[in-house]
């Protein structure tokens, strides 16, 4: 037997090394350093995030239409949609680390445990973004989900945290084994798993190969968990509650985008030839995400669990981009994307520092009167939030107008009428928050139990790039939309 | 037409920015300096805004002062800015407005006086840009941002009632303009699939033949929207609750300027966009406003707060607008613009006046008042004529804009007209007895009989509104020739669709729609 050494070519994994390497940095010195250095750490890792994100930008000549660039046997493909959610994720998580810093000592998390693993998770979603395999996409899935079920833990001692992590570790894993069966299904039909191998192969056989198209069903389910589209949307309440604020920040930015990444990816590039069979059930999936998402969010008094229904909606929102996926669809899943990711973690970075230390302040009514106690940190929560309304001039706003002419111009009017119709319900706890922090008083016999509220400069630093983020993709969208819209041809 | 070598109508709509920036940095505790720095900047908003009425060139209904620029080139979306007769007499108005209300809350609000200088002065700004905006995304957004500085306004220094009232306002105009939004969306690309271009321009959508099946439902969406924002009957409910918990300037501007937005829609969009729709909808949009005219001003009658009562009156001035508005001839029209810059005016004075009531007695109920003219005389001369104006007696403004209003829609429908002619009587009715049970007869409450008559700065906020008043009421040919040119196009454009469709009726033989669209565009 012949062994095929495939062309290795590491400038095509250049950020994933060094996102490694500084991972793997940050492990070793968690052994060596003594304990006082240990507040480096975050800038470490903020420094390789950094590195990498320029690494992504420049190193394969700046973006432009054709390129593309595939490697070690076409598994593992670098173009300018892979490049996008390869940025979004890295400020997703660069804004995570910043929002970080100071948690992690109040909270007395192992510094180098936490933020190394906050790069393997990274390091997952990049490789799920590039691969071109459904056994890569399917690595770094697992990559980042085994990351992310051990940091969903990491306050050890709060029990909310232990149940977190272990509600995700097992639905989590429960939701894998969907997905790699229906990758087996798709290997078993076709004999092989290289989307471009599928892409061919499906198209002969088309709606006749009913074991491609099982398969398709389960890696619905599969991707429809770790985007938390209802009916897989189960877990993310209690996870997104139980988790400390900052990975309650990351994973509803980074995951869901890389999830979208992949899915959009297999369906697109792969499975074109099957959307006859996808395009209704996503259609159901669209419409139900939305309404439930939007409709439970209403009554939640914890602000965390309000958001992770709040962030299930916005799955709907992507999904309807999802499914008209045109050259317009494609390009507003990255452009919501983006915009998302800087708006959440605006708004969970605010949530972070007002819950003060052991998060103690995060229902509505703890946020009464911060309008006039913390004015800036109420103008920019309410920045997010009217954003995540969608309310012009912020990126929400854009974002939504871009899925929601995405949907008009692909036919699909109802679609956009729920849509516009869910989003009017959404302002309705969007609202509340507002409400409570500018037009409440706040009960003085609570007031003094709560522990004092400590912006860190990382912090600030954190809510000024995602407030800058949201005004400057709702004002000056151009130059975005030319990425965004260069992004999409490298799936065609 | 005359165009200003500097874009004068985006120095008008931000100039507010520099004083919000000022005001950001002023300390909290300074507030007579954040008061004058925001007057100021209102009045020198107005000024500013002065060459719009002296440079306007009424002969032309195209449109003027016209600032365009490319602003999301990948949708077509642009910076387009510019103002004809319909929408210059509105933005004058709202310059107007603005610094008389930021006056008349130098003693009703004197808790956060930053953040709500800083509202009104925002709110200012999405006003002017509802108005000039001459791009459909623009004017989604100004008429989108609006409403986050007039939540505040009634969320945070509103009545007892404030927090119910201001979610009410934000939901409800939103489920309107999010319809508007895909209705826009639709018209966008429906615009591309005709033409091949993708443009948001206003303009350019005048000029499009959209089949009638369409037209019906994007001017329900589009109706929805504006008939949310005016009120039109049964759309109105979130009126009267914004009203009574909104402070008094929050109201001035409310009734003032934000309904006109919806009336202002219509002009804009409903009619030239979707002429045939229109058309088809009149006997819809007739009865609703004589419903409206009628309902209000009965729920008027029954009122015992009064603030409550100037609310209702809004309801029914606002269905005479809506009604002159689709009588569709040019007495019709011009009234209703008319009308909503009366309305603007004398339901401004009335809140303005409500609000010296509530700030000397803090209570609204007609009950706690009686005889206040013996010790309010001047005040009580100033209410009467303010009265006056509302309900339209001749020679003040309501009179030519209700005459006007009365003329068109006699033309357009005589059983219309008479009905709302009893809605002149109970206007009359709602008004005077409110006015004879405050001001009249003997005072009986004892904490009546300290207060003051008017201060200088009362005068100051209410005087210049009188004096539009009798302007409009005795030589009302300046603002009307302003509006001429623009109806009479829009007119024109409207009635083409109307013989169409009568000479389409009283033809037997079936006539290809085709062929009517083509003849229609060689005839432009």
């Amino acid at each position: 037997m012949e062994l095929i050494i495939p062309t290795i070519n590491l400038s095509a994994i250049c950020p994933e090394i060094v996102i490694m390497v500084f991972a793997l940095i940050i492990l070793l010195l968690q052994s060596f350093l003594p304990i006082k250095s240990k507040g480096y750490f975050a800038y470490v890792c903020f420094t390789g995030i950094l590195l990498a994100s320029v690494l992504v930008i420049y190193l394969p000549s700046a973006f432009d239409m054709q390129f593309v660039e595939s490697s070690f046997s076409g598994m593992w493909v670098v173009d300018n949609y892979s490049r996008f959610f390869k940025l979004i994720f890295l400020l997703g998580s660069g804004l995570t680390t910043l929002i970080s810093v100071n948690y992690v000592a109040n909270e007395k998390i192992q510094h180098g445990e936490f933020f190394s693993l906050i790069l393997f998770a990274t390091l997952g979603m990049m490789i799920m973004a590039s691969g071109a395999d459904l056994v890569v996409i399917f690595l770094g899935l697992e990559l980042m989900s085994i990351s992310l079920y051990v940091l969903c833990g990491c306050t050890r001692t709060r029990t909310i945290s232990n149940e977190s992590a272990l509600k995700y570790f097992l639905l989590g894993s429960f939701a894998t084994g969907f997905l790699l069966y229906g990758i087996a299904l798709l290997y078993g039909a076709t004999g092989t798993t290289s989307l471009k191998g599928l892409s061919e192969i499906v198209s002969k056989t088309g709606s006749q190969g009913h074991i491609e198209i099982m398969g398709m069903a389960l890696l619905v389910i599969g991707f429809g968990f770790k985007i938390a589209s209802v009916p897989f949307h189960m877990w993310t309440p209690d996870v997104y509650q139980g988790a400390p604020s900052p990975i309650t920040a990351f994973m509803s930015a980074g995951p869901k985008a890389a999830a979208f990444a992949a899915f959009a990816r297999v369906f697109v590039m792969a499975l074109p030839s099957l959307q006859g069979e996808w395009v209704g059930l996503v259609w159901i999936l669209a419409v139900l995400t939305m309404t439930v998402g939007n409709i439970i969010a209403l009554v939640q008094e914890n602000i965390k669990r309000m958001l992770a229904y709040s962030s299930i909606a916005h799955t709907g929102y992507i999904l309807v981009a999802f499914l008209s996926a045109g050259e317009l669809g494609i390009a507003s899943i990255l452009y919501y994307l983006l915009a998302y990711t800087l708006m959440n973690i605006g708004a969970f970075a605010l949530i972070t520092v007002l819950a003060g230390k052991g998060e103690e302040r995060i229902t509505v009514q703890d946020y009464s009167g911060i309008g006039y106690k913390n004015p800036v940190a109420a103008i920019a929560m309410s920045l997010f939030l009217f954003s995540l309304a969608g309310i012009p001039p912020t990126a929400g706003f854009m974002g939504k107008f871009y899925i929601f002419s995405a949907a008009i111009k692909e036919g699909y009017l109802g679609l956009a009428i729920i849509g516009v119709i869910n989003s009017v319900i959404s302002v309705y706890y969007y609202l509340r928050v507002t409400v409570a922090m500018y037009m409440k008083v706040p009960e003085t016999t609570t007031e003094s139990q709560f522990p004092a509220i400590v912006f860190s400069p990382a912090l600030i630093l954190a809510i000024i790039i995602s407030a800058y983020g949201v005004l400057r993709l709702g004002l000056f969208p151009s130059d975005y939309i030319a990425i965004v819209k260069q992004s999409f041809l490298a799936l065609q | 037409m005359n165009s200003l070598t500097f874009p004068i109508l985006s120095i008008i709509t931000f100039f507010p920015v520099a004083g919000i920036l000022f005001i950001l940095f002023v300390n909290n505790d300074r507030r007579n300096l954040i008061r004058w720095a925001s007057f100021l900047t209102a009045v020198i908003t107005f000024l500013i805004s002065l060459p719009l009425y002296f440079k306007f060139d009424a002969t032309t209904w195209n449109m003027q002062f016209v600032e365009h620029i490319p602003w999301v080139k990948a949708f077509g979306i642009s910076y387009h800015m510019g103002i004809d007769g319909i929408s210059v007499l509105l933005v004058l108005l709202t310059t107007f407005l603005s610094p008389l209300a930021i006056l008349s809350t130098w003693t009703a609000v004197t808790e956060r006086v930053k953040g709500y200088m800083i509202s009104l002065l925002f709110l200012e700004i999405g006003m002017l840009g509802v108005f000039c905006a001459l791009d459909f995304f623009l004017f989604y957004v100004f008429w989108e941002v609006m409403l986050i500085p007039m939540y505040f306004i009634i969320g945070i220094w509103g009545g007892p009632r404030r927090i119910y009232a201001a979610v009410k306002f934000f939901i409800y105009t939103m489920s309107g303009s999010v319809l508007m939004l895909i209705a826009i969306l639709s018209l966008y690309f429906m615009h591309f699939k005709m033409t091949g271009e993708y443009t948001f321009n206003i303009l350019t959508y005048h000029e499009l033949n959209i089949p009638i099946d369409v037209q019906f439902w994007l001017f329900l969406a589009f109706f929805l929207a504006f008939a949310i924002k005016v009120p039109m009957f049964p759309f109105h409910t979130w009126l009267p609750d914004a009203h009574v918990e909104a402070p008094t300037a929050g109201s001035v501007i409310l009734a003032g300027v934000l309904l006109k937005m919806g009336t202002y829609g219509f002009l804009r969009f409903s009619l030239p966009i979707f002429p045939q729709a229109s058309i088809d909808f009149i006997p819809v949009i007739f009865w609703l406003a004589v419903i409206g005219i009628i309902y209000g001003a009965l729920v008027s009658i029954a009122q015992e707060d009064i603030k409550k009562l100037v609310a209702y009156s809004s309801v029914s001035h606002l269905g005479y607008c809506m009604l002159g508005m689709f009588a569709l001839n040019i007495e019709g029209v011009q009234g209703s613009i008319i009308q909503m810059i009366n309305h603007g005016l004398s339901t401004g004075a009335l809140f303005l006046i409500v609000g010296m009531l509530y700030e000397r007695r803090h209570t609204r109920l007609i009950s706690e008042y009686g005889g206040i003219m013996k010790v309010m005389p001047v005040f009580a001369a100033i209410f009467l004529i303010v009265c006056f104006s509302s309900m339209g007696v001749p020679l003040l403004n309501g009179f030519i804009g209700e005459l006007l209003i009365l003329v068109g829609a006699f033309k357009a429908n005589v059983w219309v007209g008479l009905i709302t002619t009893i809605g002149l009587v109970l206007g009359a009715v709602y008004l005077l007895w409110m006015y004879k049970r405050v001001m009249y007869g003997e005072i009986t409450k004892e904490e009546n009989k300290k207060l003051t008559d008017m201060s200088g700065r009362e005068y100051a906020y209410i005087l210049p509104i009188i004096l539009f008043i009798f302007w409009i009421g005795l030589y009302p040919k300046p603002f009307l020739d302003k509006t001429y040119a623009s109806v009479d196009h829009l007119l024109q454009k409207v009635n083409y669709h109307k013989e169409l469709a009568i000479s389409k009726g009283k033809s037997t033989e079936d006539k290809d729609d085709t062929l009517i669209m083509i003849n229609n565009n060689n005839n432009r």
